[in-house]
C-alpha cells in the first residue's frame, strides 16, 4: 500500500507523522511505503507572523527544519509535484519524477493573491508572508500618527486574524505613547464586524473600548495608491495614511492548473474530507472548497480525521468516523490577554472574557505548536 | 455561456454563508446565477442588504425543510 502526501504544512506533517505511528508495524514490513513530497525543506509556524509585524519575534524564530518534525519512516522529499494525473494513481513532480499511489493526501495550502485587488500590491501592508510582516513593522515603528485604514479580502486565511489585528495596533501605539495620535478605521465585508456572529457580539463592545471606527459591507474594489484612497463594491470610500490589508486568498496555483479546483480549492465531501468522486484521495487545510475556516487549527483537527481513517482502512478495511467541523482558534485581545472561539458544523463558539492566563497558554503554544505538529499534542 | 452554480454553506459559522457567497461572486462570470444554501437564519436578511447595496440581482428567496435557497444573479 503506498501512501502519498502531497503538502508538508500543518496539516500533511500531522497526517504524516500520525500515520507513521499507527502503520509503523506496516512500514516496518514493507507493507505500507509512507511518502512525503514538499515544496521547502522548512516549516513555517504562520500564526507567528502576525507577531513579527508588531516586532514581538523575529522570522528565524517562526522555522523549523521540515525533516527534523517527520518521524523517521517516512519517506521525505522536497519536489514539488507538478502534474496530477488521478485517473492514473500517480504524480509527478518538478524534478521529473513520477510517484504512484493506492492512496493520496492534497494538503497543498493556499496563497496571498493582493495583485487581483488594482492598487493593493503597491498600496497596503500585510504580513501574511516573512517580508511583508518585516515591511510593515517597519512601516508602523516609523508611524507617528494619523489615519490608519484595514481592509480584508475574502477569501482569508484565519478569520480571526483582522479583529487580532486591531488590537495588537491598539496596545503597540499605546505602548509607545501617541494612541491619541492614531486613528483606526475597520471596515469589514459582510454587515457585522465578525463573520460569527459571537465574536461580533463579544469584539463590538472591545472596539467601542479602544476608539476603533467600523465601516461594514466593504469589499475592496481598488486602491490608489498615490491619492491614499481605499474604494470599495460597495461605492465608499476611505482616505487613509497607512493601509494594513488582510489579502485575498486563493489555493495553490498547481491545483488551478490540473483543473482539480475552482481559484485552486479543491471539492472535497465535508465529512468524509475525500475529495469529489475519488475515494482514494483526501484533501485537508486550506486546500478544500469547504465552508470551513482555513487555520491550522482545521488541518490540525481534519489531520487526526484522514490519518486515523486512512490507517483504518488500512487495518480493518473501513474508515472510523466523520469530521465534525471542528475548528479551535485563539483569540489575542491585544498583548496581554487572550480568548478563544472553539466551534464545529452544529455548535456555534460560546466567547468568554479576555484574560491574561488564556494570553499566556496562547504564548506557551506558539512553542508546543512544534509538539502539534509532530502529531504529539 | 452563463452557469448556475449552488454554494452549500449550510451549518457553517466560519466563514459563513455571506462571507462564502463573496467568495464565489468573485469567481463568477456576469450573468451567472448562484443558489446559496443556508441554514442561518440572519441569511434572509443579511444576502439580500448586500446584493442590494453591491448592484448585483436578487431572483429569489425561498425556506425549504429548514433551509434558506437564495438565489443571485452576478451583475456587474
Amino acid at each position: 500500500m503506498r501512501i502519498l502526501i502531497v503538502g508538508g504544512g500543518t496539516g500533511g506533517t500531522i497526517v504524516a507523522n500520525n500515520l507513521a505511528r499507527r502503520l509503523s508495524a506496516e512500514i516496518r514490513n514493507r507493507k505500507v511505503r509512507l511518502t512525503m513530497l514538499s515544496a521547502s525543506d522548512r516549516h513555517m509556524y504562520q500564526p507567528g507572523l502576525l507577531y513579527v509585524a508588531f516586532g514581538q519575534m523575529t522570522p528565524d524564530q517562526l522555522y523549523r527544519d521540515q525533516r527534523s518534525l517527520l518521524e523517521p519512516n517516512i519517506d521525505f522529499h522536497v519536489d514539488p509535484v507538478e502534474k496530477f494525473q488521478l485517473d492514473k494513481n500517480q504524480v509527478t513532480t518538478k524534478s521529473g519524477k513520477t510517484y504512484e499511489y493506492d492512496m493520496l493526501v492534497i494538503a497543498t495550502g493556499s496563497r496571498i493573491v493582493p495583485e487581483t485587488v488594482p492598487g493593493l500590491t503597491e498600496g497596503a501592508e500585510t504580513f501574511y508572508t516573512e517580508a511583508t510582516a518585516v515591511k510593515m513593522f517597519k512601516r508602523l515603528r516609523e508611524f507617528e500618527g494619523g489615519r490608519i485604514a484595514v481592509v480584508v479580502g475574502v477569501p482569508h486565511k484565519c478569520p480571526i486574524a483582522p479583529v487580532e489585528l486591531i488590537f495588537s495596533m491598539h496596545d503597540y501605539f499605546k505602548a509607545r505613547g501617541i494612541r491619541d495620535k492614531v486613528s483606526i478605521k475597520y471596515h469589514y465585508p459582510i454587515g457585522r464586524m465578525h463573520t460569527i456572529e459571537n465574536v461580533a457580539k463579544w469584539a463590538k463592545p472591545e472596539f467601542d473600548r479602544m476608539g476603533i471606527e467600523i465601516e461594514t459591507l466593504f469589499n475592496v474594489k481598488e486602491v490608489d495608491a498615490e491619492h491614499k484612497v481605499v474604494r470599495s463594491e460597495e461605492g465608499t470610500e476611505t482616505q487613509y495614511d497607512l493601509l494594513i490589508a488582510i489579502p485575498p486568498h486563493k489555493g495553490m496555483e498547481v491545483i488551478e492548473e490540473n483543473n482539480l479546483g475552482s481559484a485552486g480549492w479543491i471539492p472535497t465531501d465535508r465529512f468524509k474530507l475525500t475529495m469529489k468522486d475519488r475515494d482514494n484521495v483526501y484533501v485537508l487545510g486550506d486546500t478544500t472548497n469547504l465552508p470551513v475556516s482555513k487555520t491550522g487549527s482545521a488541518a490540525h483537527f481534519e489531520a487526526e480525521v484522514v490519518s486515523e481513517n486512512i490507517a483504518s482502512i488500512i487495518k480493518i478495511g473501513t474508515p472510523v468516523r466523520d469530521y465534525d467541523g471542528k475548528v479551535y482558534c485563539f483569540i489575542e485581545a491585544g498583548h496581554d490577554r487572550a480568548t478563544y472561539a472553539m466551534f464545529n458544523y452544529q455548535n456555534p463558539p460560546d466567547l468568554k472574557p479576555a484574560t491574561k492566563p488564556m494570553h499566556w497558554f496562547k504564548t506557551a503554544y506558539n512553542q508546543m505548536y512544534w509538539t502539534s505538529v509532530r502529531g504529539l499534542l | 455561456m452563463s452557469e448556475n452554480k449552488i454554494i452549500d454553506a449550510r451549518d457553517t459559522y466560519c466563514p459563513g454563508p455571506l462571507m462564502e457567497l463573496i467568495t464565489y461572486m468573485k469567481q463568477a462570470s456576469v450573468g451567472d446565477t448562484l443558489e446559496l444554501l443556508s441554514t442561518d437564519e440572519g441569511s434572509a436578511a443579511d444576502v439580500p442588504e448586500w446584493v442590494n447595496k453591491v448592484g448585483h440581482e436578487m431572483l429569489g428567496s425561498e425556506k425549504v425543510d429548514g433551509v434558506w435557497h437564495l438565489k443571485i444573479r452576478k451583475a456587474k
